[in-house]
């Protein structure tokens, strides 16, 4: 019996989907390249035994090209070899570039077993493959499998519970991708047929101008579908049960409390006009729970079902090539923009995405313009709900405005930071339709994820905050910086507390602002100022962890002196 | 026969990798991915302005950085 079980492929093969088959643990998996890059370990029962399996971020090679692929290489390097077992997960469509790395990991003598995942898809597109012959050749087990059915698992855990013996001094010579073709050409048998139409669309969606057209479409799809989604969410299910359901029962709460004292203000919060205000009240059981579920987390659920549709698709590394030229200008290269658009969900998965970039410089550029310029789902949808009663344009103005910013900072960076930027270097996979279940446990996973994250810090914002305002402890702090406030960005200091509060959350943060009756303006430079000044405390610290301290407060500096200097020229030069 | 750069090969046509200029690593991760002299790659097209190339290398698609495909000298027809 092993000690360990290490899980080792090229990326996008299914790694993923087959730990989270063998250990019960659900991660994150997608259709393109990198989306582990952490460490994903989880327990395999058999007998008494707990067995460690540990699912490492893809390679190609045992020679490892970014900080992802280096911690998959060393980890399995650490461990001695008369204890890891390693399951070669190997894309069955793609055979012959996967066998690169078996050849290198049967060389090296570990205990390898090959699990041929993707097994179904390979008749649709007209593959066969000898298994026996192939397990033959290569003198260790191969099962086929297909992880998003669950097929062959038990396959698999049969050859963990019984490991096969190390074939040794198995050396397939200096010319490895020689020995590949002539291993190809005996076990794999290709029967022709016309281009398909989901191959069509491959092989469009990579040329410049119909690529382009089809981006285009995308993304305007994809917004309309979030807002679309978010707004329905909203209307016809969380607004009706806060109003019609919950609304009663925190007004009977209210008049028990006698309308008024400690309890009343830190629960239910101050009464606007005599009446209970789920946006204005402030109290720990109005405004930040109808913040948490009627206005953040319908767009939640929205923007994390089409980016998981884009992502299992196989759609975004399309993107990267297309975008690729204007993320260059700004020190990056194509692939960034997967860790963007992850970021517009929430910074932290965007932060650590990064970590699929190859050089310390990219990861420092990317990490600061996630968050400088990328609102996160939570801030975004509170932009939605104060900035949209007064018109689409201030809505429209505040992500224009970040754009700038972005490309700005980008810009800047590109030229005073030093390193270099390597090229874009991304293999594009095929479409693929995952099934429905596969998609709804992954919403639900980050859904989870969201509310496990989000709820206790809002109500421990909230709580704080209404304790201070009690005891007027703000009072101090608005009156230092008022001129600040007041004269820099045009706000009432007041809103100074909102903008603190950010550190926490950013949707309370402007939950904050909403009792302040703010004009447009006031609005507008506000949510510019939550957005582009400290990210959130989940951010900051990632932020660190992943930059250091060095590169850190250079990143801190950067966000400070630049949300100063954009707050401070809209209100005084742009917006008079 | 022509020896260019995979960068200014036309798209659409079919061509074997006759030499890989630049250092070891780029030769390593080129490897891996299974780009190699003798191997040969079909180009399915290129962006303008020193964009990035795509080809199709088994069944593999590909796209790398203009600087890259610049490196990466071809033989065709």
């Amino acid at each position: 019996m092993k000690k360990k079980v290490f899980l080792i492929g090229n990326p996008n093969v299914g790694k993923s989907v087959v730990f989270s088959r063998l250990t019960g643990v659900q991660v994150i998996s997608s259709n393109y390249p990198g989306t582990t890059v952490e460490l994903n370990r989880g327990y395999l029962k058999i007998g008494e035994e707990k067995l460690e399996v540990i699912d490492l971020p893809g390679v190609y090679s045992l020679s490892p090209t970014s900080k992802a692929e280096e911690v998959a290489v060393s980890l399995l390097r650490e461990c001695p070899k008369d204890e890891a077992l390693v399951i070669n997960v190997v894309d069955a469509t793609n055979l012959e570039r996967n066998l690169y790395l078996t050849l290198q990991l049967i060389e090296e003598g570990y205990v390898v077993i090959v699990c041929l995942n993707m097994s179904d898809d390979c008749c649709h597109r007209g593959i066969s493959i000898d298994v026996n012959r192939l397990a033959g050749i290569l003198g260790v087990p191969v099962v086929p499998t297909c992880a998003v059915t669950g097929m062959g698992i038990k396959e698999i855990i049969h050859f963990i519970e019984n490991p096969p013996l190390v074939s040794k001094d198995k050396i397939f010579g200096p010319n490895r991708w020689q020995h590949i073709g002539e291993i190809i050409e005996s076990v794999q048998r290709l029967s022709h047929r016309h281009h398909t139409l989901r191959e069509l669309l491959e092989d469009a969606s990579v040329r410049p101008l119909s690529g382009f057209l089809m981006s285009a479409v995308v993304v305007f799809l994809s917004f309309k579908l979030v807002r679309f989604l978010g707004e329905g969410l909203i209307k016809w299910i969380f607004d009706p049960f806060f109003i019609k359901l919950y609304m009663p029962i925190i007004q009977r709460l209210s008049f028990a409390l006698g309308q008024r004292g400690f309890l009343h203000h830190l629960l239910v919060g101050e009464l606007i006009q005599g009446n209970i205000d789920f946006r204005q009240s402030l109290g720990l059981l109005t405004t930040a729970p109808y913040i948490e579920f009627a206005m953040v987390l319908p767009y939640i659920i929205a923007f994390y079902f089409v980016l998981s549709l884009l992502e299992d698709i196989g759609y975004l590394p399309r993107l990267a090539i297309l975008l690729d030229n204007i993320l260059h200008r700004l020190g990056l290269h194509g692939f960034a923009i997967i860790p963007i658009l992850l970021g517009f969900g929430c910074n932290v998965p965007g932060i650590l995405a990064t970590r699929a970039l190859e050089s310390k410089r990219e990861r420092f550029i990317a990490s600061v313009l996630i968050s400088i310029g990328v609102p996160c789902v939570p801030l975004q949808a509170m932009i939605f709900g104060l900035l949209g009663k007064f018109g689409g344009f201030y809505v429209a103005g505040v992500y224009l405005v970040l754009f700038a910013v972005i490309i700005f900072t980008g810009t800047m960076l590109q030229r005073l930071t030093k390193g270099y930027s390597p090229e874009l270097l991304i293999e594009i996979p095929p479409y693929r339709f995952p099934p429905v279940e596969l998609l709804v446990s992954k919403l639900f996973f980050r859904i989870r994820g969201f509310l496990i994250e989000a709820l206790p810090v809002v109500l421990a914002g909230v709580l704080v905050v209404n304790i201070f305002f009690y005891l007027h402890l703000f009072d101090f702090v608005t009156a230092l910086f008022a001129p600040l406030v007041e004269g820099l960005f045009g706000l009432p200091r007041k809103a100074l507390v909102g903008l603190l509060i950010g550190f926490f959350r950013k949707d309370v943060a402007v939950g904050m602002l909403m009792p302040l009756s703010l004009s447009a303006k006031q609005l507008f430079i506000a949510t510019i100022l939550l957005a582009m000044s400290f990210p959130c405390m989940a951010s900051f610290v990632i932020l660190w962890k992943e930059l250091g301290s060095r590169y850190f407060i250079k990143a801190v500096t950067v966000m400070l002196v630049l949300s100063v200097t954009v707050g401070a020229i809209l209100n005084l030069g742009i917006l008079r | 026969m022509r020896r260019i750069p995979l960068s200014k090969l036309t798209s659409g046509k079919k061509a074997k990798v006759v030499e890989i200029l630049g250092g070891g690593g780029l030769q390593a991760r080129l490897m891996g991915l299974g780009i190699y002299v003798g191997r040969e790659i079909t180009k399915i097209s290129n962006f303008a302005l020193r964009g990035p190339v795509t080809v199709k290398v088994g069944r593999t698609t590909l796209a790398l950085g203009y600087g890259m495909a610049a490196k990466i000298i071809v033989e065709t027809e």
